[in-house]
């Protein structure tokens, strides 16, 4: 895919893919998916691209999703409005955790990164707001830019993508800007980095920032898809949802997140119905409860992939075909 | 009796429960940092086998009607042979990649483990009743002490000093103190690295399920204690750094401590108590309280 004619003509194609897809499929079920596309790629940019794991992203996605959802809903601000507020209380949040965070190293940074993404969930469990473990409920779509009729699943669904291709679009500039390379610098070798002369903690603060700003859009954008916002979205589960998604389809490749999202969206809703075939097939009866142990699978997914898909279908796909892509790193 | 305007038993049996929680701090953050020092992993099934613990005593009592007493043994040894086949057949595959992927292996060991339990026994709790012995309590004068609380904390404090102890004042301590600092030379010197690396998972995780069996009459046995526990657990090894054994144990019980005091005076910030010292402390002393950065 290196070849750039190749490239194009594959990104028109799953652009067409994309702009056909409500007709076949349920709209609000792509809209999620494009939401959870959008949250992998931005959690990619620090993985993937920088070597930062971070634990936390469920503070900016349900952090993102809270506020957004507060303010179209109690505030009446146009939905615009609230999606932006949403984006930029991702990147506060993400200013805020990522300046702590980079004061330190390696794996201590996925644990400040956790814990602190914790103590948003305990807030968000016990602000007034929120609705405890009730939820915010009944977000309005309300009209984009005051004459775009949301309340269709079909206009909203064509927004989403919009705002989907827009954040994808913003990540892909991103690597392969000027800065995208020192990101990629710091992540194969910290100290050699800081020896060139470059400020890396604040490369490394920038980039936790716009990832946590566009994981703030895709989950401000998920709230009003779906009209509501619950503490799911804080909890470190979510957190590890994404890890999970980013690795499926494979770490520091620029479309493995979104592969990853739409297979694990997928497993997710139609488990109930995996195990009912596989219960069906096998006559071990077990398997008819599958869908009620969404974590056993994700749980399982995560080990196979750690033991023996560390690349990622799109990392094996590209390595299948000699081109390994640069920063995809074992 | 009144201290501060709060009455001097409550504020000294939230003390108490504070000391049994940063207890529980203490095993599992040093149980952590042991198996961080020679495998550079960082456990997050550490909650994870916390909970097999508690769970392990309660199967024991309800199904096999073995006492607490038995499972105080026997439980940290079946959880700890379940520790050696995960190191066995999975995290070793690992040890020579980066550290996340052994976060992710363990990250993804939890969710499995906590989905089977999850799937049996659902999210409520099991009550498991305090044994005959430690039942009741004991009037000191000026407060009243419940006995089994007061047992959690002796017994907590005397296993993780003999862990010290071990660790630092012994042979086998100092074999292992060389296998954390270079491994490769150890070996060299003839011992037997891969082996001494499974026992201290295994022996990491029996101190993780002997907390869970301790804390298993004090909250109730449930598939979730573990994973909101490790989180904090987390926070306490950000706050010690995980250079320092005895570091590990001041840290996990002062903290306990701190949150204990933190539901009296000002209980809506008692579970987020840990997270903001944290933060305080990255702000002062971003290597940790006792840390060397590794």
């Amino acid at each position: 895919m290196n070849n750039p004619l190749n490239k194009k003509l594959f990104y028109a194609v799953l652009l067409i893919l994309a702009l056909l897809a409500p007709f076949g499929l349920y709209p609000v079920f792509l809209m999620k998916m494009l939401c959870f596309a959008l949250f992998a790629c931005a959690f990619n940019l620090l993985i993937g691209y920088t070597g930062l794991l971070s634990f936390g992203h469920a503070a900016f996605f349900g952090g993102a999703g809270y506020v957004a959802g507060q303010a179209i809903k109690a505030w009446g601000v146009p939905t615009e409005i609230g999606l932006i507020l949403g984006t930029l209380t991702g990147a506060l949040i993400g200013l805020v955790m990522g300046l702590l965070a980079i004061r330190r190293q390696g794996i201590y940074f996925t644990m400040i990164t956790l814990a602190l993404a914790q103590m948003l969930f305990f807030v968000a469990l016990q602000a007034p707001f929120t609705g405890g473990e009730d939820g915010l409920q009944g977000i309005p779509r309300g009209k984009l830019l005051g004459f775009i009729d949301l309340s269709s699943d079909m206009t909203l669904y064509y927004v989403v993508l919009a705002i989907a291709i827009g954040g994808f679009a913003l990540i892909v500039r991103t690597i392969h800007s000027p800065f995208g390379q020192v990101l990629k610098a710091i992540k194969e070798n910290e100290p050699r980095a800081i020896s060139l002369g470059y400020d890396v903690d604040r490369y490394k603060l920038l980039a936790f920032v716009l990832s946590a700003a566009l994981t703030g859009l895709a989950g401000s954008t998920k709230a009003l898809v779906l009209g509501f916002e619950t503490l799911t979205d804080v909890h470190w589960s979510m957190s590890g949802l994404v890890v999970l998604m980013t690795l499926v389809g494979g770490l520091g490749t620029i479309i493995g997140p979104i592969v990853g999202a739409v297979i694990i969206i997928m497993l997710e809703n139609k488990l109930g119905d995996i195990g009912n075939w596989l219960a069906s097939v096998t006559h071990i009866e077990w398997f008819n409860t599958l869908g009620d142990s969404v974590t056993i699978v994700t749980g399982f997914i995560f080990i196979v992939c750690v033991l023996a898909f560390r690349r990622g279908i799109v990392g094996e796909i590209l390595n299948l075909f000699g081109k390994r892509s640069a920063s995809t790193s074992h | 009796m009144e201290l501060f305007g709060i009455p001097l038993q409550a504020l000294l049996s939230q003390l108490l429960l504070g000391l049994v929680n940063g207890s529980f701090y203490a095993m599992l953050s040093l149980g952590l940092a042991v198996i961080f020092g020679l495998l550079n992993v960082i456990n997050f099934a550490h909650g994870t086998l916390y909970m097999l613990g508690a769970f392990a005593a309660w199967i024991g009592l309800t199904y096999f009607n073995i006492n607490y007493w038995a499972m105080l043994i026997l439980a940290p040894l079946i959880v700890g042979a379940f520790g050696i086949v995960i190191e066995k057949t999975m995290l070793r595959w690992l040890y020579k990649l980066d550290h996340l992927y052994g976060l992710l292996l363990t990250f993804g060991i939890t969710l499995m483990v906590e989905g089977v339990f999850r799937s049996i026994y659902g999210v409520s709790g099991q009550p498991y009743s305090v044994p005959d012995a430690l039942q009741g309590a004991t009037n000191l004068g000026f407060m009243v002490l419940p006995n089994y609380r007061a047992w959690v904390v002796l017994a907590s404090v005397v296993v993780c000093f003999s862990t010290w102890f071990v660790i630092e004042k012994t042979r086998l301590g100092a074999y292992l103190r060389a296998g954390t600092e270079n491994p490769k030379l150890v070996e060299a010197f003839g011992i037997n690295v891969p082996l001494m690396v499974t026992l201290t998972y295994g022996f990491g995780v029996a101190l993780a399920a002997f907390a869970g069996v301790l804390a298993a009459p004090v909250i109730q046995v449930s598939p979730l204690m573990g994973s909101n526990l490790i989180i904090v657990v987390f926070a306490v090894v950000v706050i010690g750094g995980m250079g320092s054994i005895l570091g590990s144990i001041v840290t996990g019980l002062g903290l306990g401590v701190i949150e204990g005091l933190t539901r009296v005076f000002y209980p809506e910030l008692s579970a987020t108590v840990v997270f903001i010292i944290m933060a305080i402390v990255l702000m002062i002393r971003p290597a940790g309280l006792f840390g060397k950065e590794k």
